[in-house]
């Protein structure tokens, strides 16, 4: 559930024909006096922050002229944290004179599976104190969302809730383009908090939250989203990051957050990688009840192809003093688990991983899964133990704790070298990836193990040397799945001619940054 | 008996061209469920595993007659296009297995649902599996795996969370306890079939003796469970675990599902709810097995 800021909200609503206070974002001081001065007279200062109380943490503030908002702005507000959060820009709008204070909102119900018209003659708090306090004034609708709502089912909401006259039909109004706004920005909750009817007469929203259903952000790129998921802070570069990776591949699920930065190695952080949300709950639990805490909670699953499991893996060895590396899920996966297996076998050896790691990669195909994740990381320098169904998540997170009590993180290690490789052949992968070829090693390869352990068999010999038996271009458009066999399994069983390259926007640059 | 699905229901699948379509056809056809065909537009009169593939899912009811499921392989934004055209055509039951399906579109798909009188389970579902007869989905993941890990017996089983659904029905089976039906009702905030119509469905299955259920911080099925046993609607025994207990206040995992809303749906309130209303809530998952045997043991099966 994405939010919006209230700014945006407000543009959504003002689009819609709702009344809202004249009034614009600005981002410095110098603007805010600016916009103020635009507007004249006295003005509201809102910081745009997702935090609730905002007005008793100083994040809504009033000034008399231009100058005061500017002095505001810029003394008080932009730049400085409201209850943690950082303030990057401040509303100005004219004041309203308020006659009466009101309530309206759509949302999503998730229970009756229906949108849902909220609307109470009584607002200004939240709308469980309002539904406490006024039981009598608040109306609430179920809509048909094929049919919308309609205008006079609006009406007859407003005159439930005891309104009458120009009121009834103002506020109606308001309630039926709101929903309008709801759903056609495909809201999970869209609120006016307080609706006000102004001194004279006039309804205004005079402050709006909306939430917008982050499985639908790719087809509203009107409403600015940039991580169409609710954080209660800005996303962290690596949240960005993997996002990135995240949005455009809809093979499987793959879902990050990172949950602590700035920490040392006595902290005690794990990298968490699992697999379903409900087994990876219990694997954090069991992580958490060792005494460790959880860097980031990262979820791989419903049958991901290896290369996105390889991606979520480089992201979260991109966090510093980490102690382990902690992989768990349910312990009985449908996916096929060597699929896995690869992807932490190739992002292991780039980084040449040094913390100890526990991986329990119970399901379909465990047994060659444990087999490759062991056998082709044995050169690495830290320890990799890795386990199947029959194995508990809490044994496995006990077994992290022994490696890493016992696992000297200071001393000085050699990573694996990969072998030299100059491409002879090379062609596309779905994500813009580069599969290719050294054919100085594959003419000396006696095993040829790329073509046999191909997933999608799309590679065939050509004379001695392992090239498409497809289009490049079919290739590209999916065909090849980016197993990582050509480059995982050659790599351990062949002459380490195949390489595949699977770019992972900014990461580079992020580990540069750090460094 | 089981639930929801048995071994001569005749079923479809959408989307069985793609990637996710063809490989758990083989999975379903080689477990024993009724494919009888397939659609994928623009693919009509190929064959996917021996399947036939109809350009829509109206010529597919035309040639091969009546259809009683479908199994939706598509991508999510797509889903709802799939799920209605399914409905049009007379399919009773959907399994959307697909994550990342737009909210109104589930909306749309459920007012579809409501005037075909048809029922669709998920979206954002592992699928479910009738021991030893048919699975909609890909519960199991292969055919041989499904079979080795699933045994039949007296428990019905439900879950929010795919991967759990089967190690629950495994780990049962590790002790002897066999399931009638295991459901992964989907992992997001709105599903067709939420846990208190499984466990209604497991109430009228005369084969199913007890429930085993893994709930999930967030939303309210489980109170809503809770709420069918005081009522008397539900008699046979429950053995739940409610997962993200350790889970901070608004720390969302991947179930978009799994978050917890002021008061409502926090690990206390559910397993204070199921407890008092007289389910065997288990702490420790570990221990579900043991506790179920209890409950069995008890019931003298
Ligand atoms: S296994 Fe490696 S070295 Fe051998 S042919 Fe294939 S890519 Fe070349
Ligand atoms: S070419 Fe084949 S082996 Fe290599 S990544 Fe693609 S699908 Fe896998």
């Amino acid at each position: 559930m994405a939010r919006l800021y209230e700014y945006q909200g407000k543009e959504l609503l003002r689009s819609a024909g709702i009344n809202v206070p004249p009034g614009r974002v600005a981002r410095s001081a110098v603007e805010a006096g600016a916009v103020a001065e635009e507007i004249g007279g006295r003005v509201v200062l809102k910081a745009q922050v997702f935090v609730t109380g905002r007005a008793a943490a100083g994040g809504i503030q009033f000034a008399e002229n231009a100058p005061a908002a500017e002095r505001l702005a810029g003394r008080t507000m932009l730049g400085r944290p409201i209850k943690g959060q950082r303030c990057e820009m401040v509303l100005v709008e004219r004041t309203v004179e308020i006659a009466r204070e009101m309530y309206a909102a759509v949302i999503v119900d998730n229970a009756a599976r229906r949108p849902v018209v909220l609307f109470s003659s009584v607002g200004g708090s939240g709308v469980e104190a309002i539904a406490a306090a006024h039981p009598e004034a608040l109306v609430t609708t179920e809509v048909d969302p094929r049919c919308g709502l309609a205008a006079f089912e609006a009406r007859e909401i407003a005159r439930r809730a005891g309104l009458r006259g120009r009121e009834l039909v103002g506020v109606a109004d308001v309630i039926h383009k709101l929903y309008g706004v709801a759903a056609a920005s495909e809201a999970r909750a869209a609120e006016i908090n307080p609706l006000v009817i102004a001194s004279g007469g006039e309804v205004v929203a005079v402050d709006c939250r909306i939430t917008v259903d982050d499985y639908a952000v790719f087809r509203h790129p009107e409403l600015g989203v940039a991580v169409a998921r609710e954080f209660d802070r800005p996303p962290t570069a690596l949240d960005l990051i993997a996002y990135e990776v995240e949005k455009d591949d809809y093979r499987g699920t793959f879902y990050f957050v990172q949950l602590a930065e700035g920490f040392g190695r006595a902290d005690r952080y794990v990298a968490f990688h699992g697999a379903g949300g409900g087994g990876s709950m219990m694997s954090m639990d069991a992580a958490l009840a060792e005494g460790f805490r959880i860097a980031n909670f990262c979820d791989t699953s419903g049958n991901p192809p290896a290369s996105k499991v390889y991606r979520a893996a480089r992201i979260l060895l991109a966090q510093s003093n980490l102690v382990g590396y902690f992989g768990s899920g349910s312990g009985v996966a449908s996916q096929e688990q060597f699929h896995s297996a690869r992807g932490l076998v190739k992002a292991f050896r780039e980084v040449g991983l040094d913390i100890p790691c526990v991986e329990r990669l119970g399901g379909n195909q465990e047994e060659r899964a444990i087999q490759i994740l062991t056998q082709y990381t044995a050169d690495l320098p830290a320890p990799i133990e890795c386990y199947g169904k029959d194995t508990s998540a809490r044994f496995c997170a006990r077994r992290l704790r022994d490696l890493t009590e016992t696992y000297d993180y200071a001393a000085a290690r050699e990573k694996p070298v990969p072998p030299s490789h100059s491409s002879s052949y090379a062609f596309e992968t779905v994500t813009q990836g580069t599969v290719s070829f050294d054919y100085s090693r594959c003419d000396s390869c006696a095993s040829k193990v790329c073509v046999e352990e191909c997933v999608p068999q799309i590679l065939a010999l050509e004379g001695d040397r392992p090239a498409l038996n497809i289009t490049p271009e079919e290739a590209r458009r999916g065909r090849c799945s980016e197993c990582l066999a050509c480059e995982v399994e050659c790599h351990a069983r062949g002459n380490g001619g195949g390489k595949i390259t699977l770019p992972i926007p900014g990461l580079e640059a992020y580990l540069k940054s750090r460094a | 008996m089981a639930i929801l699905i048995n071994s001569e229901d005749r079923v479809l699948v959408q989307g069985i061209t793609g990637r996710e379509g063809r490989a758990r056809t083989r999975l379903m056809r080689g477990y024993g469920t009724n494919v009888v065909a397939g659609v994928s537009p623009g693919h009509g009169g190929e064959e996917v595993e021996g399947v036939p593939v109809f350009d829509t899912v109206a010529a597919a009811a035309e040639t091969e007659g009546e259809l009683y499921a479908s199994v939706v392989f598509v991508p999510g934004p797509a889903v709802k296009e799939a799920a209605l055209e399914a409905f049009a055509a007379g399919v009773k039951l959907a399994v959307l297995v697909p994550d990342r399906v737009p909210i109104w579109d589930v909306l749309a798909i459920e007012a579809a649902a409501r005037d075909a009188g048809a029922r669709y389970v998920g979206p954002n579902t592992l699928g479910l599996l009738s021991v030893d007869k048919a699975v909609l989905g890909m519960v199991g993941g292969r055919a041989e795996a499904a079979r080795q890990w699933f045994r039949p017996g007296p428990v019905g089983i439900a879950s929010r969370s795919g991967g759990i659904t089967s190690s629950l029905a495994y780990y049962l089976g590790r002790a002897g306890i066999g399931a009638t039906t295991l459901i992964h009702v989907g992992g997001d905030p709105v599903i067709g079939t939420p846990l208190q119509d499984v466990v209604r469905m497991f109430q009228d299955d005369p084969e199913t003796k007890a429930v085993v259920m893994f709930g999930e911080i967030g939303g309210s099925q489980e109170e809503s469970v809770a709420e069918l046993i005081a009522e008397g609607v539900v008699t046979k025994p429950v053995v739940a675990f409610v997962g993200g207990k350790a889970a901070k206040e608004g720390t969302r995992f991947s179930h978009a599902g799994a978050i917890v809303e002021g008061s409502r749906g926090t690990y206390e309130g559910k397993v204070g709810a199921l407890r008092e209303a007289g389910a065997v809530v288990v702490d420790d998952y570990d221990e579900v097995a043991e506790h179920t045997l209890g409950v069995l043991r008890d019931l003298g099966t």
